[in-house]
């Protein structure tokens, strides 16, 4: 491992994390060459976590766009209910060999929170969360989750109180005892070696979607989708797909819609390249390089920065990143609901709604597959007012 | 840069320990700076490290972070911090003035340009906590093109194999810290720290400075002939941040420089 994805990625860090970044390293190298801790990980995929999570062919939807046929991965099926839940199981097994018993983490839609809670209670571990105050009140249900499998919630105020300063507080707390504790980072963001190792554990979902793909469908999907805020379940999914004549695409938050002018989570489409969080990505900044406000319905996608695998993959053309809104990820929201009989996350919501969009490049016999990284029990109160709201600004407008 | 080794080595011969003063630029507000910086230097601050805020500084504690914030607040910028290092050098300021920052900023004014119009506002060297030195090689060539100082750091946790790559990275002087995790006032020095300073004196020809915690003069002088210099960064800030008014600050900070200043004979 290099740290580097093209131009982007590095350790960009306090020399304080340096020496823990390193043994982190070297201990995941050696667990991937140990065919015990890699047996012990499958136990636990197939026996904790419920894998492997089927794929799913959707009835209605999509079928209204030319006569696509869409697939969705179902990682909301996973326990605790999204594929957090993957990388959260590999780590806590990592920080067990590397001897740590403390864990921290961040969480920002609560669902990282709620997977590294409850693998810390499976595995035994010491589990303390960070989230900002403003996705706390977002997320309510999940910080209840939290608090009842045995993790400590610490709320931050700072910044924007959302994901970014939720990172920053995990990584200050990690700076201050990083030979007992081990940061469960929760995306393919951060310094080397995160983004890999995160990649790493999510990767399972792109293996076994390909192969349940073709085992349905005797041939690889068209396109394969799936949301982009650091980027995680992207990274795992897409993993499987590089090398094939498949066309991956990103879907980024758009907010509220007004392209670049400012309300949005989409540093791949309106970003340059910085460095924040120790690594080196497609960042929102202003003119004098400090980070900028961002906005998404879906807390898990409100960030603004990106993994850097994603940045090179921008650069070289590799994935297409495209965006969907608030709006239109509320209207997949609904209709996977009433359509389909799946509640979504509101991050998994722009990835199908993302999918829409492609799909009308496509005519009948084509197939898009969606990563559904996530259930939406989490959303239902804030989508709900979302809905309302936006029904009682149509009532007033008619 | 010049000036950087000359104020070590002056204080060197003199027996001293060099008494770096961390200020953030712009706080409370761009008017007081300079004067900060000069009442810093008068009571005995041998070097200035002024701090370029940022949005997301992961080194810092609560006070230094704080500070920050108001500083954004107030509109101050990397451009606006090299207007004040030329202001301080036109009110006559002959200290080294090295600027903290993190990474972001900085590129994004363009390390080439940074370094030069540093030079020009007659800034001596830069100090970046989120670059470790394997990622530095962009920054140093910079500043050996512009003959500043590049200062990196070492770390209690730091292999002795990584401090001297750290060491060899730096221009003017290596940052030791004194403790892990942000900057902050901490009552005592771990006691881990002596055996520590000599472990990185073993591998570092450029002078060592002990930053992180040390915010007392019996701090200082326990530091007396271990290390070449002392920096004290959230003490002085929370001194300031706690005056009243302007003359208030001003006094804040001579007391406490001249203080501390007095510990490292």
């Amino acid at each position: 491992m290099n740290g580097r994805f093209g131009e982007y990625g590095g350790q960009f860090v306090a020399e304080t994390l340096v020496g823990p970044l390193e043994e982190l390293e070297a201990e995941y190298e050696k667990a991937l060459a140990d065919p015990e801790f890699l047996a012990e990980l499958d136990r636990l995929l197939k026996m904790f976590v419920g894998r492997p999570t089927p794929i799913t062919p959707m009835q209605r939807l999509g079928a209204t766009e030319n006569g696509v046929q869409l697939w969705l991965k179902r990682e909301d099926l996973t326990h605790t209910g999204a594929h957090k839940i993957n990388n959260s199981i590999g780590q806590a097994l990592l920080a067990r060999r590397l001897g740590k018993k403390r864990i921290i983490a961040e969480t920002g839609a609560g669902q990282h929170g709620v997977a590294v809670a409850a693998a810390c209670a499976y595995l035994g571990l010491d589990a303390t969360v960070y989230m900002g105050r403003v996705d706390a009140e977002r997320q309510a249900p999940n910080v209840q989750r939290m608090k009842l499998l045995g993790a400590k919630v610490r709320l931050v105020d700072l910044g924007t109180a959302t994901l970014k300063d939720a990172i920053n507080e995990a990584i200050r707390e990690w700076i201050a005892h990083p030979d007992t504790t081990h940061y469960l980072l929760g995306s393919v963001v951060g310094p080397h070696p995160f983004p890999t190792i995160v990649r790493g554990f999510q990767s399972v979902i792109g293996r076994e979607a390909r192969a349940q793909f073709l085992d349905e469908n005797g041939a690889l999907p068209d396109a394969v989708v799936a949301c982009v805020g650091g980027g995680s379940n992207a990274a795992g999914m897409f993993s499987a797909f590089l090398d094939d004549p498949v066309r991956l695409v990103g879907v980024q938050a758009a907010g509220e819609g007004k392209g670049g002018q400012g309300g949005h989570a989409a540093p791949l489409l309106y970003g340059d390249p910085g460095v924040l969080q120790g690594t080196r990505t497609y960042l929102l900044q202003d003119d004098d390089g400090q980070i900028q406000l961002t906005h998404s319905i879906a807390p898990g996608l409100d960030y603004a920065g990106v993994g850097p695998e994603h940045s090179h993959f921008k650069d070289t053309g590799k994935v297409e990143y495209i965006s969907a809104s608030d709006d239109e990820a509320l209207d997949a929201f609904a209709a996977l609901s009433a359509q389909e009989g799946i509640v979504p996350a509101l991050e998994s919501a722009h990835a199908v709604a993302g999918a829409l969009k492609v799909a009308r490049e496509y005519g009948p016999g084509s197939t898009i597959l969606v990563n559904l990284s996530g259930r939406g029990d989490k959303d239902l109160t804030s989508a709900m007012a979302a809905l309302q709201q936006r029904e009682e600004l149509r009532n007033e407008a008619a | 840069m010049k000036r950087l080794e000359q104020t070590f080595a002056d204080n060197r011969i003199k027996g001293e320990t060099t008494l770096v003063a961390y200020l953030t630029s712009g706080y409370p507000n761009l008017g007081e700076t300079v004067g900060l910086i000069s009442a810093a230097a008068e009571a005995g601050a041998d070097v200035i490290e002024l701090g370029v805020p940022f949005s997301d500084p992961l080194g810092d504690g609560p006070v230094i972070q704080a500070t920050g914030q108001i500083a954004l607040d107030t509109g101050t910028t990397a451009a606006a911090t090299l207007d004040i290092v030329a202001e301080a050098r036109a009110a006559g300021v002959e200290v080294p003035i090295v600027l903290m920052g993190y990474c972001n900023p900085f590129l994004r004014y363009g390390l080439a340009q940074l370094y030069d119009d540093a030079k020009s506002a007659g800034a001596d060297g830069f100090v970046v906590p989120d670059l470790p030195a394997r990622e530095g090689a962009e920054w140093v060539k910079n500043a050996e093109a512009a003959e500043l100082g590049q200062v990196f750091f070492a770390a209690p946790g730091s292999s002795t194999e990584r401090i001297a790559e750290s060491a060899a990275a730096s221009r003017g002087f290596l940052y030791v810290l004194a403790a892990n995790g942000v900057t902050g006032v901490r009552a005592e020095l771990d006691p881990g720290v002596p055996a520590y300073l000599d472990r990185v004196r073993s591998v570092c020809e450029v002078p060592m400075a002990v930053g992180f915690g040390i915010s007392r003069p019996e701090h200082v002088a326990a530091l007396h002939g271990r290390a070449d210099g002392v920096i004290v960064g959230s003490a002085l800030l929370q001194r300031i941040g706690e005056a009243k008014d302007a003359a208030g600050r001003l006094r804040a900070t001579t007391g406490l420089i001249a203080s501390l200043k007095a510990a490292t004979r």
